[in-house]
């Protein structure tokens, strides 16, 4: 089977800056990936290349099969971008913005189905004949979305998604995507919310720098990264050296510990009896993928 | 109005368009829109411009002023101020919607399309030749009204208002590539397109002018345009209208070549 995505040795320089390092990365079909890395890794330029709005310095991608420079026809024709920016054709409403969007690609009246199902799917059936200055952010996102899947791309880039829309309106959207990778759509993910890229992607790749510093399955992400986190309420004290390099993180009082094993937390409460440090609260959590995250590329 | 609204629904619900050119056709489509949907300052503003020029300057310089034999000065100033306005619309059409696009962003939901970028340039032309030719059409039809205007040579009236107005439109697609800023585009509207069109012979004949500036003039395309257009009216110009012909096709082409150079490049458009 064709891989959806192809990304070989891709760099891209803008000036000095070295944004990408040759990149290299395959998503197959159906996949339901999420590409993530803090501000300035190289996620949008990586995404801008595979949709044609920057061209790469050296390396190549192709799209189920299509180089998106030699073949650019073909393979925009099986790709659907969601841009990160809010932007919207201050013209026409919903519907007409769609079915221009679906013509673009060839697509004629015989789409119109396609096109309201989309609005059903993304809750914007009631705003179909509203011009798109009036929409509110959230439904303007959702309309970008829906220009995405217009001409119902076998392949979907999703560039923060959800970004200012609230959180019904982003289960009402996760709920539509999840049918489309049901249905064999592969769906590339970048976001800020890393609950949702856990909760709903079944490969994560991070970047860092311009490079691609991991990439394995959500499940083994989190195994390779597994412990458990342990948060003491102890207030502004002054730890005991023995349990300083287990210390993840500190705020209002509430300090946070990296265990490896069960065993740790005992070293923990007695190494703080010994210096009279009291204990005002305790909880313990699994680890999660922004522990992944923070490990990996840092605290943005 | 409608009818013309009738007419439009069939054109727009026109489902007889193979797959293959349906993508050009639906920017067509998408950019005639556009105009229609703010018509009053698209279509109808530049109309009633043009026959206030019209008024004014027929008012103030009929009886004082000949320039033809047998042509009376408001009969002389019409083919001219159409084409003027045929020229200005095509030129505001194509580069306010690139402008206007690029700086709201959506220009992107284009560029992730299959389009060509030969594609692209034909759907952005034609909408400006479309606009361009609706303005003169409707300022033809308010001013012969008034005035009897005589039709000379009908094919050379066609093929000048629709180079003509293929030339502006092209130089607007470069202008909208190009500039970044509504005061860049600013810098278009005001510093070369006004003072060409003002100083082509809209309202004069170049032959009244001395010798230098006839010279000068003959540098200015809009007056290949506009003394060509004025001959398919009266049958008289200041030059050749076949010399006038080649001028404005050699410069539409060269333009129009520069133009798709620049869409392929992906200049100022694709990083």
């Amino acid at each position: 089977m064709t891989t959806a995505i192809q990304i070989n040795r891709i760099h891209k320089h803008f000036g000095a800056l070295h944004a990408l390092k040759g990149i290299d990365l395959s998503i197959e079909q159906g996949e339901f990936f999420a590409l993530l890395g803090p501000n300035g890794a190289g996620k949008s330029t990586l995404i801008n290349i595979l949709a044609g709005l920057i061209k790469p310095s050296s390396g190549d991608i192709s799209v189920l099969g299509f180089d998106v420079v030699e073949q650019y026809r073909q393979a925009r024709q099986l790709l659907g971008i969601v841009p990160q920016e809010l932007v919207f054709d201050p013209f026409f409403n919903v519907r007409e913005m769609l079915r221009f969007q679906a013509g673009y690609f060839g697509r004629g009246p015989e789409n119109d189905a396609w096109v309201d199902e989309i609005l059903a799917g993304l809750g914007l059936a009631d705003k179909a004949n509203t011009n798109m200055r009036k929409l509110s952010g959230g439904m303007k996102r959702r309309a970008l979305i829906a220009q995405a899947l217009a001409h119902k791309p076998p392949v979907i880039v999703l560039d923060e998604p959800t970004a200012g829309v609230d959180v019904e309106l982003r289960q009402t959207m996760w709920a539509f995507i999840k049918k489309l990778n049901r249905e064999g759509h592969t769906i590339i993910l970048t976001t800020h919310y890393l609950e949702e890229a856990e909760t709903l992607c079944n490969r994560v790749g991070m970047m860092k720098q311009g490079e691609l510093v991991a990439l394995d399955s959500t499940a083994n992400l989190l195994n390779k990264f597994s412990g458990k986190k342990l948060s003491l309420s102890l207030g502004e004290v002054s730890l005991p050296e023995a349990i300083r390099p287990m210390l993840r993180g500190q705020e209002k009082g509430v300090h946070t510990f990296a265990l490896t094993d069960m065993a740790q937390i005992e070293l923990v409460l007695s190494s703080l009896r010994t210096a009279n440090i009291a204990v005002a609260d305790m909880q313990l959590h699994e680890a999660d993928l922004e522990d992944v995250f923070l490990s990996l590329v840092g605290k943005q | 109005m409608p009818a013309l609204n009738k007419l439009r629904d069939a054109f727009m619900s026109a489902t007889t368009i193979s797959p293959k050119y349906r993508g050009p056709w639906t920017l067509l489509k998408k950019e005639m829109l556009r105009f229609w949907r703010v018509g009053f300052q698209t279509v109808a503003a530049p109309v009633i411009t043009a026959l206030l020029y019209l008024l004014i300057f027929s008012h103030v310089l009929e009886g004082r002023v000949q320039v033809y034999q047998d042509v009376p000065y408001t009969v002389f100033l019409i083919p001219g101020l159409i084409m003027m306005s045929v020229l200005q619309n095509a030129f505001a059409n194509s580069s306010s919607s690139l402008i206007q696009s690029k700086v709201m962003g959506n220009l992107i939901f284009v560029l992730l399309t299959p389009l060509t970028h030969l594609q692209f340039f034909c759907a952005f032309l034609c909408a400006a030749i479309i606009r361009g030719l609706v303005v003169g059409l409707c300022i033809y039809l308010v001013a012969v009204c008034f005035v009897d205007l005589p039709i000379s040579h009908p094919w050379m009236i066609v093929a000048f208002a629709l180079l003509g107005s293929a030339l502006l439109g092209t130089f607007g697609i470069i202008a909208g590539i190009w500039a970044d800023r509504f005061d860049q585009m600013a810098v278009f509207q005001n510093f070369i397109i006004m003072p060409l069109s003002f100083l082509s012979g809209v309202f004069y004949s170049i032959h009244s002018l001395p010798p230098f500036w006839q010279s000068v003039s003959h540098l200015n395309p809009f007056f290949y345009m506009i003394d060509g257009f004025r001959y398919g009216f009266f049958g008289q110009a200041d030059i050749s209208p076949w010399i006038s012909l080649c001028i404005v096709t050699t410069a539409f082409l060269l333009l129009a070549w520069s133009t798709l150079k620049m869409l392929k490049s992906g200049y100022k458009l694709r990083a």
